[in-house]
């Protein structure tokens, strides 16, 4: 995949120019988020055409719950004209406002919940130890590139009923669509229009040969007696690719990333596996990879500061899951915390659909990980690179594996 | 302890299933609500307690 090539000027002043695709943000967030709640807990930048950072937990609840004020029309702040309508939008539900948003929101609910999603931890098991056969006899291996990057495509394929050897595609066009985000509009339609045409297809055999899936669920699925536009169903999967991949990748990686930076956890977490339930929820506030935003639909105040109608609206979550006012030790990572109303997953109404998904790839992930390699580390901490973008988690990570144990036997 | 879940508040984060499925589950919108009339046996009271520090949106409470 081609480097993007950043054209932006570098951030000199965070409290009223920055910008979340800046290589400083990009390495390292966590002090920018610590200094602005202290300073300037909304923020702004005329980048974008205008877009407000809230920093602190209670700002950014109080803004996922305002749908009055605030649409989701479009979610991933870009430059260009926002040519997506309320209140369907481009991708539904996560493009959705009330009330249209939850009639698409609960045709999906069901296939998400925590039962039914519990019922593929042995296929992601056994997809995880594959990935682990695949790494035999290296003594340095990518902890992103080699492993958590296959996960999710391969899950998310599966789900959908789209061919599981298409992950590289989907990358790719995540990678166009979600994180180049500052390349030109012209260039990023192109990319929508060949995720369109690449669903389209598909969209359309299982038209013809409907399956047990969930593209054959949408097309037969139903929101006031009437069957659901083509579009709603290719932008369903749209939401449903974007969002169920580089996310979780995101969560693995940041995960392991930890785990290899950290000796003492790395070695808890080894003696005592019971603790994992914890160390994910943790991993999750701590790391939290995603940041979603919003548009202004009207002015309105928050906190006493004034934001303008049509402007962007980032919700970075990772920062409310730092803010002191909320976690006791926020900026400490606690394996075994047991208190953590974390928002990785946002708050209201679009909580992530596929929450207890991204829980389970994480858990088996690392689970798999760490029985294999109970032992490792970075082998070059200067090496390690992050995504850029709202979606954050480390995109190149190698580490050195200090300790391996032999791949259990396959269960009859 | 009585355990209550605000439906309203309710966004189905699943955390409260996966502390305490003995007081809590899920229907099938994946949404939390209380298992019978909601009282919390004295051995699972520390459950209960840290399925309210856990709900990210401050949808569960104990009464006494």
């Amino acid at each position: 995949m081609a480097e993007h090539v950043r054209t932006a000027p570098p951030v000199i002043d965070w409290s009223t120019d920055f910008d979340h695709t800046d290589p400083v943000w990009v390495d390292n967030p966590f002090p920018i988020w610590d200094d602005l709640r202290k300073v300037c807990p909304i923020a702004h930048s005329d980048r974008y055409n205008g877009v407000y950072l809230p920093t602190r937990h209670q700002d950014v609840a109080a803004i996922a719950y305002d749908t009055d004020h605030f649409t989701s029309k479009a979610v991933i702040v870009s430059n260009g004209e926002i040519l997506a309508e309320a209140p369907i939008g481009g991708a539904p539900p996560i493009t959705s406002d009330p009330p249209f948003h939850q009639h698409a929101r609960k045709l999906l609910l069901p296939a998400f919940g925590p039962k039914l999603i519990e019922a593929l931890r042995p296929s992601v098991e056994a997809l995880c130890d594959q990935l682990l056969d695949d790494m035999e006899g290296r003594d340095v291996v990518d902890a992103a590139i080699d492993y958590a990057q296959h996960i999710p495509p391969a899950v998310i394929a599966h789900m959908l009923g789209l061919p599981i050897e298409d992950g590289d595609l989907f990358r790719e066009f995540i990678h166009h669509t979600i994180v180049a985000i500052d390349a030109p509009q012209e260039v990023r339609i192109e990319w929508f229009g060949k995720v369109d045409e690449y669903l389209d297809k598909h969209i359309n055999d299982h038209r013809d040969n409907p399956r047990d899936d969930l593209i054959s669920y949408l097309l037969n699925a139903e929101i006031f007696g009437q069957k659901l536009s083509h579009e709603h169903v290719r932008g369903t999967c749209v939401l449903l690719l974007v969002a169920g991949i580089d996310t979780t990748w995101s969560g693995i990686g940041a995960s392991l990333f930890h785990l290899a930076s950290n000796n003492e956890d790395r070695n808890r977490l080894a003696r005592e596996p019971e603790l994992l339930p914890l160390a994910i929820e943790e991993f999750l506030r701590a790391y939290a990879p995603v940041t979603m935003a919003r548009v202004v639909k009207e002015d309105v105040t928050i906190n006493g500061t004034e934001l303008k109608k049509d402007q962007w609206c980032l919700l970075p979550f990772p920062s409310a899951n730092r803010d002191p006012e909320q976690f006791v030790d926020a900026d400490q990572v606690i394996i075994d915390r047991a208190e953590n109303r974390h928002a990785a997953f946002g708050l209201g109404i679009h909580r992530c659909l596929g929450s207890n998904l991204a829980r389970l790839e994480m858990s088996v992930a690392v689970e798999r990980w760490m029985k294999r390699f109970p032992d490792f580390i970075l082998e070059d901490p200067s090496a390690v690179r992050w995504a850029a973008g709202q979606v954050r988690g480390p995109r190149v990570l190698p580490v050195r594996i200090l300790e391996r144990n032999e791949a259990s036997p396959v269960l009859n | 302890m009585r355990l209550v879940i605000d439906s309203e508040k309710c966004q189905g984060h699943n955390r409260c299933y996966a502390i305490a499925p003995e007081l809590v589950d899920v229907d099938e919108m994946g949404m939390a609500f209380v298992l019978g009339d909601g009282v919390v046996p004295e051995a699972l009271e520390e459950k209960a307690r840290l399925c309210v520090a856990n709900c990210p949106e401050f949808a569960i409470t104990t009464e006494d």
